[in-house]
């Protein structure tokens, strides 16, 4: 399979704005090269530092907390927006419920009879041999069999009509918070651009994630108790858990406000124990709890898991979903559409090379200039090899470890990333990005129509990772 | 409410109330120090009350040694090893609202965070000849936080644990001020008279914006026995020891749930002593001794409401949980 034809043309991206040839204006963005760009550089850029000031003041910052505030940094938010059409959107939206769908139901499946392998589609050893799956969880009924009630999905644009899933998230996705601010600090920044635009609001998130929590309590629970479970205010993304509970109007806990007794959990409050039915926890599977899981967890909560075994609580995201977004199970992500949909996943993945097969490896190792290089299991950015970008002994290096544990690696041509124009030093210029959609299961599969834009800062940078200097913008969603 | 929510809330107002009360107190002793005053060591008796009140005389002696108007100044408005300075106030107040974001409100949380990130740009251009304009600042932004609060917050046990917080702190801080301004001011109660006197009993009042209400109440000349009968007797002037008691044993009437008694039982003891008790029986019993026993009994009132409502204790479950309790969330 000759996998690099199909992203041909690299030193040309899409524009988001100025379409493949990069000239002619795309209508989404009329009223913004109208409103927005049409101003002085000066008074975009005036725009952009009051931005930052809203951000500072609200204390919308992430990344290292320790006793000095100079630690807090903020997110660098780009003042253009990026911009959907209402069709193009609408694309979108479905193939992202079919996935998260697909998603869901197989984690079913490999908790329960593990169709799938049986069927010959998935080898057990990718399943039951993965570090993520968790035997434990065999044979746990959720409400509703879902797994991954939150789920992020990171797509990137290479055409006017192909987008492909870079990855899924389907553990403690991060980020809504952002999607939810940036709106609210352009609307504040450029009220005229909302009363020329029909931009789709986005503000009704946190309800849906509250709809969705509540249809997620076990059985049973006709008024559940909601909380969300943080690992407290020095973890990078504690704005967004608090953000997010007073959102909803739930408690913000962290686990030593709650206690198990008799696979009920509670938490401590002024007028003694009250139950809790539905932990939205922002903490990973392994710190949840001490007797489950690591045993040196400070942040967890000693019985959780056995109470959420037998159904005394609800966790979302459920425990275990990490078979699912790890990087070698993405690769059959496709296969699982049809399978348990039987339809044509609308969605495509990133042609994608195992480094576990033999042939596979061969063309990887003599192309490693060309491709990108990632860990199975890495996520924010860390540990890729980007090949065109990176010097002779990066890739010498690289190549070794790839040696060492090929399995650990999957590889995938560089795409040439969408860009949209992006307010940086020298004045407005392409930076590329990519989306990141929330997409909330329960019940029914809810989403807002937006998501958070994610923009590589650097030129010719295609890391977008907020931890390697990537910004966010404000992601527009246009009514018809 | 989560009790840790609850601990949080409490002492983000105390924090903010120590920050007000330690910028009154330090601006009387600028303004006193203008003043004239020929007696010996007047200087360092002076610069020296501040450090009492606040607690912070010890660290200060360790650090510097001699009392002098400069250092003093700097250790208790800025010095963040002070863990009484008001730089350490703030930053505690700030660090408590940012762990309960959530339990506050987006206004509350701004101005507490705004005040965080001016009073850091502000630091290096401080010095003894913008100071005064810096304790008008904490006054200023403390009134504002109190304002935001009651305009913007729900009235529930968040509102109220803030209050019992705020108004603790305050009545800690005037038996504070008055006790050591006593000590200072006037070693005997008999010895009255003198202009400079008359200043000083007039500064403490400024510390404690009680000036106009002298003037309104007595119309008559500053007498110490005035003074502190305005400031722990009289239920109607906003930072005497009667008027805190009022908010803290009405506060924790309203407070939901049934573990409190004991904190209910001493704050209403407290507070029935204060309504009952004549200025001429805290001066017969002796007003050092008066201010002391009623240090020791807030404090314990402290501890109590800590021990009912704010600490993470065992994990048993009494006979009757109420399911119905929080739900918040529901319509």
């Amino acid at each position: 399979m000759d996998k690099t034809n199909e992203t041909a043309n690299q030193a040309r991206a899409f524009d988001e704005m100025y379409g493949m040839d990069g000239t002619s204006l795309r209508h989404q963005y009329t009223d913004v090269a109208r409103h927005l760009l049409s101003l002085s550089l000066e008074s975009l850029g005036q725009k952009q530092r009051d931005a930052e000031l809203l951000f500072r003041r609200m204390g919308i910052t992430f990344a290292v907390y320790g006793a000095a505030a100079d630690e807090e940094r903020l997110i660098p938010f780009d003042v253009v927006p990026r911009v959907f059409g209402a069709a193009e959107w609408q694309r979108l939206e479905l193939g992202l419920k079919q996935r998260v769908r697909a998603l869901n139901m197989f984690l079913h499946d490999i908790y329960h009879d593990q169709e799938i392998i049986k069927a010959g589609i998935i080898p057990a050893a990718q399943v039951l041999g993965n570090s993520m799956y968790r035997p434990e969880m065999q044979g746990v009924d959720l409400p509703n069999q879902v797994y991954a009630q939150i789920a992020g999905i990171d797509l990137v644009r290479v055409s006017e009509n192909d987008f492909y899933v870079l990855e899924d998230n389907l553990r403690t996705p991060s980020g809504v918070s952002y999607m939810l601010e940036n709106r609210n600090t352009m609307m504040r920044l450029f009220p005229n651009l909302f009363t020329h635009h029909t931009v789709r609001p986005v503000a009704h998130y946190p309800q849906l994630l509250l709809e969705t929590l509540r249809e997620s309590a076990p059985a049973h629970v006709e008024n559940p108790v909601i909380v969300v479970l943080t690992p407290g205010a020095f973890n990078s993304a504690y704005f967004e858990h608090a953000f997010l509970a007073s959102q909803m109007g739930v408690e913000l806990v962290e686990g030593k406000d709650l206690f198990v007794n008799d696979h009920k959990v509670y938490m401590r409050t002024t007028q003694g124990p009250q139950q809790v039915h539905v932990i939205y926890r922002r903490v990973d599977d392994d710190y949840l709890d001490p007797l489950a899981f690591k045993p040196d967890s400070m942040l967890g909560v000693p019985g959780l898991f056995d109470a959420y075994r037998h159904g005394g609580v609800a966790l979302t995201n459920g425990v275990g979903t990490g078979i699912a977004d790890d990087k070698s199970t993405y690769l059959f992500v496709p296969m699982m559409i049809e399978f348990y949909l039987g339809e044509k996943p609308l969605l495509s993945n990133v042609p994608t090379w195992r480094l576990d097969q033999a042939e596979d490896l061969k063309y990887v190792l003599a192309h490693l200039p060309e491709l990108v290089v990632k860990e199975v299991q890495g996520s924010g950015g860390y540990g890729m090899l980007v090949g065109p970008t990176s010097t002779p002994a990066e890739i010498k290096a690289y190549r070794e470890r790839i040696r060492q544990n090929p399995a650990g690696f999957i590889a995938q041509p560089t795409l040439a990333l969408s860009t949209c124009p992006t307010l940086v030093e020298a004045g407005v210029a392409p930076r590329h990005v990519d989306l990141r959609p929330f997409v909330l299961s329960g019940k029914e599969i809810r989403l807002a129509p937006g998501g958070l834009t994610r923009v590589a800062l650097a030129e010719g940078s295609l890391v977008v990772n907020s931890s390697q200097g990537g910004g966010t913008k404000d992601t527009w969603v246009l009514e018809d | 409410m989560l009790s840790r929510t609850a601990d949080h809330l409490f002492w983000m107002a105390r924090y903010i109330e120590r920050a007000e009360n330690t910028a009154r107190i330090l601006d009387v002793a600028h303004r006193t120090a203008m003043l004239p005053d020929d007696d010996e060591g007047a200087d360092a008796r002076l610069w020296f009350a501040p450090l009492n009140i606040c607690g912070s005389a010890e660290g200060y002696e360790k650090k510097y040694g001699l009392v002098e108007a400069e250092n003093v100044t700097r250790y208790i408005a800025l010095d963040p090893e002070n863990p009484s300075s008001i730089y350490s106030s703030l930053m505690q107040a700030r660090e408590s609202a940012r762990a309960v974001r959530g339990a506050i409100t987006s206004e509350m949380w701004e101005i507490i965070n705004s005040m965080w990130l001016d009073l850091k740009r502000m630091l290096p251009s401080l010095d003894q000849t913008n100071l005064d304009g810096f304790f008008d600042w904490v006054k200023e932004r403390s009134h504002l936080f109190r304002g935001v609060t009651l305009g913007t917050i729900l009235k529930d046990d968040a509102l109220y644990f803030i209050r019992l917080g705020t108004f603790l702190e305050r009545a800690d801080n005037t038996a504070r001020i008055l006790d050591v301004k006593y000590h200072i001011l006037l070693p005997s109660v008999q010895d009255v008279g003198g202009a400079a006197d008359y200043y000083q009993w007039g500064a403490l009042l400024n510390s404690v914006s009680a000036q106009e209400a002298y003037r309104k109440i007595y119309r008559d000349s500053i007498t110490p026995m005035r003074v502190a009968e305005l400031l722990i007797l009289r239920a109607d002037m906003p930072r005497s020891l009667h008027a805190c008691l009022n908010e803290v044993d009405s506060t924790l009437e309203v407070i939901n749930g049934g573990t409190g008694r004991e904190a209910r039982r001493l704050a209403g003891e407290l507070h029935a002593a204060l309504h009952f008790t004549r200025i001429e029986d805290v001066f017969a019993y002796g007003l050092h001794e008066y201010l002391t026993d009623f240090l020791a009994r807030t404090h314990q009132l402290s501890n109590e409401i800590h021990d009912a409502y704010l600490s993470l204790k065992d994990d048993k479950i009494p006979g009757g949980i109420r399911p119905d309790r929080f739900q918040l969330q529901l319509q």
